[in-house]
């Protein structure tokens, strides 16, 4: 994400000294730069060199009276052109065809989950061929140890209750799948920078998961809170409160959405504007441009630092509000009147 | 741009990916960590227990130890106590067997003396009687032999007298 415009601006200072400094703040688009990053494309970027760019090219896939495969390159020849938003319509009718294009995030989507899946697989390889009781964890299963034990115990434990067992796999796998994702989104060159967690749809099958999770395995006290609450007679009569609290189900996860996204998004977006400076800076001068560049990067660097926090704190929250609206469907009346 | 709308082809992915990533983690992943780290942390738990039970244990066994050191100590004094009492009692015996007897042995000496004296003396007193009677015989005999030879006899029967007496 970072380094994807570097060797740009490289190749563009090298112009530059022949033909002007004027050149490159004209041409650079903010809102292009901005959300050609965060936003989905149809090839993976990497760098442009010399005017030359240079993308790894991805199958566009869309169903429409049958299904089509091509690259980007020959959407014009099968009947598809790109609409305003970026998305692949149809040439002559320019509706939406029903597009499951493997795209830059469903890609990056993929090779994350590749990435966890080998790395959980591998740690769990470690315990079912040593004897735990007599070795203590070595190499992966040393590192992910800790953090699994402190999602489970810590997290999991505390909020669902004794019933945590059932719900542990779930949420270490969301804890993990958002981390690994949150991380990946920082690292700048290719298998990472896609803004995976930072997309609605992402983030939306995530709290779809959880509002699953919550509302499929809810007791039957749940259900009652739900529908027939604990209040005057009156607010449930005209079913205010029943509203109300079909009203919170949706909301809940809505939250959990809205949250993870946000915090990503913003992470990205506030780095992209910092490394933004160099460029937008670039027709002022050699000694601001020289300055802005140092500011940025250290900027940069700070903000990359903050992003591992967030990177973390947000699958944390995500994780642990998850497991608080489990276990708020798991509670019995006796422990509610305590 | 389409930033807060999604995608149909991303949710289309995403519920793809994301299911085969839970099933996958959640039948093959994390329950065998879980439960390992479980089984780990349940046999310390164990462990435990079993360390504090087995201290407690020794702690009872020093006491049975110290108390088990403590009656022998008494059962050696106890016996010591009776094999001086009884080795006094032994002497005691001993010495009074011992009394019994010398003074048995002695009343034994006592009586073998007096019949020994009696028997002595009878036999001196035999003796005495037969040199009695053969110095009166021979002086009865010279007498009547003869008269001049009265002398002569005195003197060879003073003579045997003397004689016997030696050996005696």
């Amino acid at each position: 994400m970072l380094s994807a415009q570097i060797p740009d601006q490289v190749g563009d200072d090298g112009g530059s000294v022949m033909s002007g400094s004027d050149r490159a703040s004209e041409d650079f688009d903010v809102s292009e730069y901005l959300f050609g990053h965060v936003g989905d494309a149809y090839e993976w970027h990497i760098t442009t060199i010399n005017e030359k760019e240079i993308a790894i090219p991805l199958p566009c896939i869309v169903i429409e009276n049958g299904v089509h495969v091509f690259t980007l390159h020959h959407a014009e020849e099968n009947g598809y052109t790109l609409n305003e938003d970026g998305k692949l319509v149809n040439a002559q009718t320019l509706r939406r065809p029903l597009d499951i294009s493997i795209t830059k995030n469903v890609l990056g989507l993929m090779i994350d989950s590749l990435l966890l899946v080998v790395l959980i697989l591998l740690c769990a390889r470690w315990y079912r061929t040593h004897d735990v009781l007599k070795e203590k964890p070595t190499g992966l299963a040393a590192l992910l140890e800790p953090v699994i034990v402190m999602i489970e115990q810590d997290v999991v434990k505390d909020a669902v209750g004794p019933e945590y067992k059932r719900f542990s796999p779930y949420l270490l796998t969301a804890f993990f799948f958002i981390l690994i994702n949150n991380l990946m989104g920082i690292v700048p060159v290719f298998p990472g920078g896609a803004n995976i967690t930072g997309n609605i749809a992402v983030t939306g099958v995530l709290a779809l998961f959880t509002f699953l999770m919550v509302n499929l395995f809810g007791n039957k006290h749940y259900w009652k809170d739900i529908l027939w609450p604990d209040v005057p007679i009156f607010l449930k009569a005209i079913p205010i409160m029943p509203l109300i609290e079909i009203l919170g189900m949706f909301t809940k996860p809505f939250s959990l959405m809205i949250r993870l996204f946000a915090n990503i998004l913003a992470g990205h977006i506030m780095l992209l504007s910092v490394i933004m400076l160099i460029f937008l800076t670039a027709a002022m001068g050699p000694v601001l441009n020289g300055s802005m560049t140092l500011i940025a990067a250290l900027f940069g660097v700070f903000l990359d630092c903050l992003e591992l926090l967030v990177a973390f704190l947000q699958a944390y929250v995500f994780t642990m509000l998850s497991a608080v609206f489990i276990g708020l469907a798991h509670q019995h009346p006796e422990t509610e009147t305590n | 741009m389409s930033l807060i709308t999604p995608d149909f082809g991303l949710l289309f992915w995403m519920v793809v990916i994301f299911g085969i990533v839970f099933f996958l983690l959640a039948k093959f992943g994390f329950p065998v960590i879980t439960n390992a780290v479980q089984k780990r942390s349940d046999h310390i738990a164990d462990s435990l227990k079993a360390a504090d039970e087995a201290q407690a244990r020794l702690a009872g066994m020093a006491e049975e130890h110290a108390r088990m050191i403590e009656e022998t100590r008494l059962e050696q004094s106890r016996i010591l106590r009776e094999a001086s009492e009884s080795r006094e009692r032994i002497i005691a015996q001993a010495k009074e067997d011992a009394a019994a007897e010398a003074a048995k042995l002695l009343d034994h000496a006592k009586v073998e003396i007096a019949a020994e004296r009696e028997s002595a003396i009878r036999d001196i007193r035999r003796q005495v009687a037969m040199i009695s009677v053969e110095v009166a015989e021979k002086i009865v005999r010279k007498d009547l032999d003869e008269g001049d030879g009265q002398l002569a006899l005195l003197d060879r029967l003073v003579e045997e007298a003397e004689q016997a007496q030696i050996p005696n």
